[in-house]
């Protein structure tokens, strides 16, 4: 352990030993997590992985324990486990992994409070599942959902994060979908101007099962997200990201989609509207294994920049070990059309009407493939007026 | 007194000078065509008089309804009643086609001192108009042009000039990539925007249209200059001799689009 690791590390400490103590599995789960956390530290940007976004201010910081407040509604049909079902035990921590990304591990170790669910063999859940996670004091708070689909189940997700002030949110959320189950996912980053929100997904997806996830990412001053999706076989992923940061936001999005096994496909799309200093990085890793014959793979990367001074690093890695594939990928880095501006200001509509409106139109693919309704409403209305109230100052 | 009037106007793209002195008057209700072989700058003077910033005006003037043109915005010719009918409609996906007739119509609206229209005001307009373009209502809720067909984009044109009444319309080649039954559709609805408070300027490379949109005037451009004027008669001419009768040859594509 290096000096700089003890020290990031020793100021865990004191909260991760004063935490309520835990019995059996959770006890080895959690000292395993911050033995683990203890021996990675924080990542540096001369990890591969965090290349561009330098999380130094928050291994720097000394947070508290930040109490979330958790607004969790849970439809009828799903049932709500505890840290001391069988099930649970079963899968918290299996999937998430905490060797590959130390703040998984933090928020492991910090494991004692859980929200965990359970959607049973074949139930359909009309209503969706909405997890609200806000904090509003200063220090560190580490979510984490559990979620776990039985076969052919269907249901929906939404997690939400909020906040007021200088916070750290670490979050962590496991989905396990069982066979031909039918899962979409929602999460929506609203949190404050000055937030550090770090979070994985992480999404173990069963034989033919069909999973959606969006990533909506709009606070925070320093964002990083990982998702990552593990396929079986005949495996439908659809893995879309849109995120939007002006100011001096910095806001990373690393996807892993890990074709495992024969006849998966999965469809990315990633849009990120950036303006003023903001700093985006998109890395969208395909793994198709040596198994996994006919995997088909789209992966679209598209980024508008209103501003000289915004940056994009955006990056395809596709790792393919079978010859029998389709995978294709693309990025595109662009401002807004000129031809389209005139078109628009052609008809009387001012310049900074015609901006908002094109730029409002760049995310609008994203939020139509959102399908619960009130959400989507609530993001137009919400990107509606942001881009609005932004060109007109 | 005239509603336009362009005086030795000279504009260039980039290094390469295409409009090279343009005088033209045009008085209200009056329709000028303007015809020219492809190069000859016709949509570069479309495009400059609806205020492209790609277009640099390097000298003369443009006085509309006398006030200097030039120094308006697009968005401000727009609203002071010029309309320009594009050669190549641009596609706007995830804009609704009735959000920005909306947005625009109630722009226009309100730059003229009239009350912007509410939802259902509108709406009766927009049907009204529809049904004289013989455009599917469906079309208002697809994004903008996006997934249009060439005849169904020059249509939403015109649609769009009945919903927002200019008095000059500038028409871009707008019989381009048409059969003739869009054609007769698309000057049908000109026809009935016709009047003695509106004046058109129609760009056409051939005499075709002109059989459906009768002009008062015919202009030939050459070379950035009109280098022939006279009645409807003139477009007869040209269709009978050609271009090359009047001893001119298309010339290198110059329109920058």
């Amino acid at each position: 352990m290096t000096a700089a690791i003890a020290e990031q590390t020793g100021a865990w400490l004191a909260d991760f030993t004063s935490q309520p103590a835990a019995e059996g599995w959770l006890r080895e789960l959690r000292n395993e997590a911050f033995e683990r956390f203890s021996r990675l530290g924080f990542p540096t940007t001369r990890d591969e992985e965090w290349r561009f976004t330098n999380v130094a201010p928050i291994a720097r910081a000394r947070f508290s324990r930040a109490r979330a407040e958790r607004i969790v509604r849970v439809p009828e049909g799903v049932t709500r486990l505890t840290l001391g079902d069988a099930q649970t035990e079963a899968h918290l921590g299996k999937y998430a992994s905490t060797e590959a990304n130390a703040f998984v591990a933090l928020n492991t170790a910090f494991l004692n409070d859980v929200i965990a669910l359970e959607i049973p063999r074949g139930a359909v859940i009309a209503e969706p599942i909405e997890i609200d996670i806000q904090i509003a004091q200063a220090g560190a708070a580490h979510p984490r959902l559990l979620v776990i689909a039985g076969a052919n189940s269907q249901a929906a997700i939404v997690e939400s994060y909020s906040g007021a002030g200088k916070y750290f949110t670490n979050a962590v959320t496991e989905i396990v979908a069982g066979e031909g189950a039918v899962i979409d996912h929602y999460k929506v980053q609203r949190e404050s101007g000055e937030a550090f929100h770090i979070a994985t997904l992480q999404a173990q997806l069963g034989r033919s099962a069909t999973f959606s996830t969006h990533n909506i990412s709009l606070g925070g001053a320093l964002v990083r997200n990982d998702v990552n999706a593990v396929l079986s076989e005949g495996t439908e992923a659809t893995v879309n990201g849109l995120y939007i940061a002006n100011g001096s936001q910095h806001v990373d999005n690393h996807t892993v989609i890990d074709h495992a096994k024969p006849h998966g496909a999965s469809h990315e799309l990633y849009k990120g509207i950036l303006d003023d200093r903001a700093h985006a990085v998109f890395n969208g890793r395909i793994i198709v294994r040596k198994d996994a014959q006919k995997t088909d793979s789209k992966q679209t990367n598209k980024n508008l920049v209103l501003s000289d001074d915004a940056v994009i690093d955006t990056k395809p890695e596709l790792q393919i070990h079978a010859d029998d594939v389709r995978c294709t990928h693309g990025a595109t880095i662009g401002q807004l059309d000129a031809e389209a501006m005139f078109y628009l200001r052609s008809r009387g509509i001012g310049r900074s009407e015609a901006r908002s409106l094109l730029t409002y139109a760049f995310a609008q693919d994203v939020v139509d493939r959102i399908k619960i309704p009130a959400l989507k409403e609530s993001l137009e209305k919400y990107l509606f007026e942001k881009f609005h109230e932004h060109h007109h100052q | 007194m005239a509603l336009l009037e362009i005086k030795d106007l000279h504009a260039r793209v980039g290094d390469r000078e295409i409009l090279k002195g343009i005088d033209l008057t045009v008085n209200s209700g009056e329709v000028h065509a303007i015809m020219g072989p492809n190069g000859s700058g016709k949509s570069t003077l479309a495009q400059v008089l609806a205020g492209r910033e790609l277009y640099a005006v390097t000298g003369g003037q443009v006085i509309y309804q006398g006030h200097d043109l030039l120094e308006l915005s697009p968005e401000d010719r727009a609203r002071a009643g010029i309309f320009l009918a594009f050669q190549y409609p641009v596609e706007i996906p995830g804009v609704s086609n009735m959000y920005f007739l909306k947005a625009a119509l109630n722009q226009v609206r309100k730059s003229q001192g009239q009350e912007e229209l509410d939802a259902m005001d509108f709406l009766n307009l927009v049907r009204e108009k529809m049904k004289l373009m013989e455009m599917d209502q469906a079309l208002l809720n697809r994004p903008v042009n996006t997934g249009f067909s060439g005849g169904e984009k020059k249509r939403n044109e015109i649609f769009q000039m009945a919903v927002l009444e200019p008095k000059l319309a500038i028409l871009d080649e707008t019989d381009s990539g048409l059969d003739i039954d869009a054609l007769r559709t698309v000057a049908g609805g000109v026809n009935a925007l016709r009047g003695p408070e509106r004046s058109m300027i129609v760009v056409t490379h051939y005499q075709r249209l002109l059989n459906y949109i009768v002009p008062d005037y015919v202009h030939v451009l050459s070379q950035g200059r009109i280098v022939k004027s006279g009645g409807k008669e003139l477009a007869l001419q040209l269709e009978e001799s050609g271009y090359a009768g009047l001893g001119i040859e298309d010339e290198e594509e110059a329109v920058a689009r």
